[in-house]
């Protein structure tokens, strides 16, 4: 065949896997939500799953969330100081943080950390049947496996995302004024006059969906994982690589709605 | 009542079963036999609806399961059990609490009441002692056995075996073999057992249908397949090398 078919046969293949998988997530998602309200509400799942996705990725939060308020504050102090408009580094650094860099850092690293070992979880869970045995005990794996992990990312991003912004804006204080001598009172009243209920919406908006998006995304790969270790490894992969990316072009066009 | 009737299932081109047709009735024991990877396990996984077919029904009471949905189908499953090949149990629980699980999940029995069925359940299968133990810890035989008193621990009215004493030793298979058959009787549960026990398993069963090719070959009672004439059930059962049915 020529090269040029050949290209148009992969484009067409690949053009069709991402229409039939967007389509077989989006009903897998409807199937679930839909489950929601009906009992039985594991309630301790909800817990154990929030303490798995959200209590134990907290640490990591607290680190990088101090270093990104340092070293965003060390950038942007020096670039402020050729302007002569160092006292705006406390909003900038703030905002950015609110409405940004909180969000989806939090959601990269509960990606790395927690979305990658959900889907390894539940792919192990299907390639040795457990998900059969909990279907042939008329249990719905949904209600055991899926739904209290979609509650526990909607309910841990948006705290996991505080948690940052808050480390983050002191360490951004850290750097400008311990390191950089601007006055306490300065970094903070502007952050004041800076910030309104409407970035903070934002960085809350931003965080709930992709709470949503990754349990989502890990949960469906490793429900639908293939045969074997091969086919839990490829998923755990595709988990990480899919929600990583999705993060970021979803926080695009959340931004370009949001904004206008 | 069961009923499969003219079930087809490909994977992928390849025909795993090309028509099968088996009936059992209440309160009967029906071995299944037939050779490795020949879908006996595919076969017994649609009939408690895990698989659907491609074509074909499979009727319990008269209502296809491969059709029902909802709360019909919960109420259809909830009549069965099913001990799977592999045991099939909760790696993040512990023994007692995989035989606990359906309990607290299914029923409203008290924590006390819990404790003390499981316990018995556990020594009736001769596992005492490793109730704290995780899946990962213990042997695959032990597998197959908590796997067994959480699938009884239910009193289901048809159970589904997929090999259960495959990979045990003979002591402990035969008396698996025998509390089944005893529960068998008192509780008088629909049984179909996937084995390779030959020739132990024809004491302890009412009917035992062979599959080969993706058909039921044979269907009747342990005398009536071991006096077969039949050349390809009559190589199997006796274990014979050579004859009709080849290795490859
Ligand atoms: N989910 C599946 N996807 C694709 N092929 C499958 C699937 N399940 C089973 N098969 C195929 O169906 C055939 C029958 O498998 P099955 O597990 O039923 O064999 P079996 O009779 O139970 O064998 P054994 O006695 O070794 O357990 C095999 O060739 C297997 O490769
Ligand atoms: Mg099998």
């Amino acid at each position: 065949m020529s090269p040029i078919l050949t290209l148009f046969r992969i484009i067409g293949a690949f053009v069709i896997f991402v229409i039939g998988e967007t389509g077989r997530m989006g009903i897998f998602l409807a199937e679930v939500v839909f489950l929601i309200p009906f009992p039985p509400y594991l309630f301790g799942r909800v817990i154990k799953q929030i303490n798995f996705i959200g209590v134990k990725t907290t640490l990591v939060i607290l680190l990088t969330g101090t270093f990104t308020g340092m070293v965003l504050a060390l950038q942007i102090y020096f670039t402020l100081s050729e302007f002569g408009a160092e006292s705006r580094l406390g909003p900038i650094v703030a905002l950015a943080l609110i409405k940004e860099l909180g969000p989806v850092i939090c959601a990269l690293m509960v990606t790395g950390r927690a979305g990658s070992a959900l889907a390894a979880e539940i792919g192990i869970m299907r390639i040795t049947e457990q998900i059969d045995a909990l279907d042939t005990m008329a249990l719905n794996p949904y209600k055991y496996l899926i739904i209290p992990n979609l509650i526990a990312g909607i309910i841990s991003l948006p705290l996991l995302n505080f948690i940052f912004v808050f480390v983050g804006v002191w360490g951004g204080y850290a750097v400008g004024v311990g390191l950089m001598g601007l006055s306490s009172g300065t970094y903070f009243g502007s952050i004041r006059d800076f910030v309104d209920s409407a970035d903070i919406l934002e960085g809350l908006y931003k965080s709930l969906s992709f709470g949503i998006l990754i349990t989502w995304i890990s949960c469906y790969k490793g429900y639908f994982t293939g045969y074997g270790a091969e086919g839990v490894s490829k998923s755990t992969t595709q988990a990480v690589v899919m929600s990583s990316v999705t993060i970021l072009i979803w926080d695009y066009f959340l931004t370009s709605i949001l904004v206008a | 009542m069961i009923e499969v009737i003219n079930l087809h299932k490909s994977f992928n081109g390849q025909e795993v079963l090309r028509g099968i047709n088996l009936k059992v009735n209440d309160g009967q024991a029906l071995a299944l036999i037939g050779g490795s990877g020949r879908g006996k396990s595919v076969l017994l996984k649609h009939i408690i609806g895990l698989l659907k077919p491609d074509s074909g029904k499979i009727l319990i009471d008269n209502e296809d399961i491969s059709k029902l949905r909802g709360r019909k189908l919960k109420r259809l499953k909830e009549r069965f059990g099913m001990v799977f090949q592999g045991g099939a149990l909760f790696d993040s629980l512990t023994v007692f609490e995989n035989v606990a699980f359906p309990l607290r999940e299914k029923t409203r029995m008290k924590a006390s009441q819990i404790r003390k069925t499981v316990f018995e359940d556990l020594a009736e299968v001769g596992l005492s002692g490793a109730e704290n133990k995780y899946p990962a810890e213990i042997s695959g035989g032990m597998k197959k056995r908590v796997a067994l008193a959480r699938c009884l621990v239910m009193n289901p009215e048809i159970i589904l075996f997929d090999e259960p004493t495959t990979g045990l030793d003979p002591l402990i298979g035969k008396a698996i073999h025998n509390m089944i058959r005893s529960c068998q009787k008192s509780y008088k549960f629909t049984a179909i057992m996937v084995t390779h026990e030959i020739p132990d398993i024809f004491s302890m069963v009412d009917r035992v249908a062979m599959l080969y090719n993706g058909f039921i070959l044979a269907e009747g009672t342990p005398e009536e397949l071991q006096n077969s004439k039949d050349p390809v059930i009559h190589q199997f059962i006796h274990g014979e090398l050579e004859g009709p049915i080849s290795i490859n």
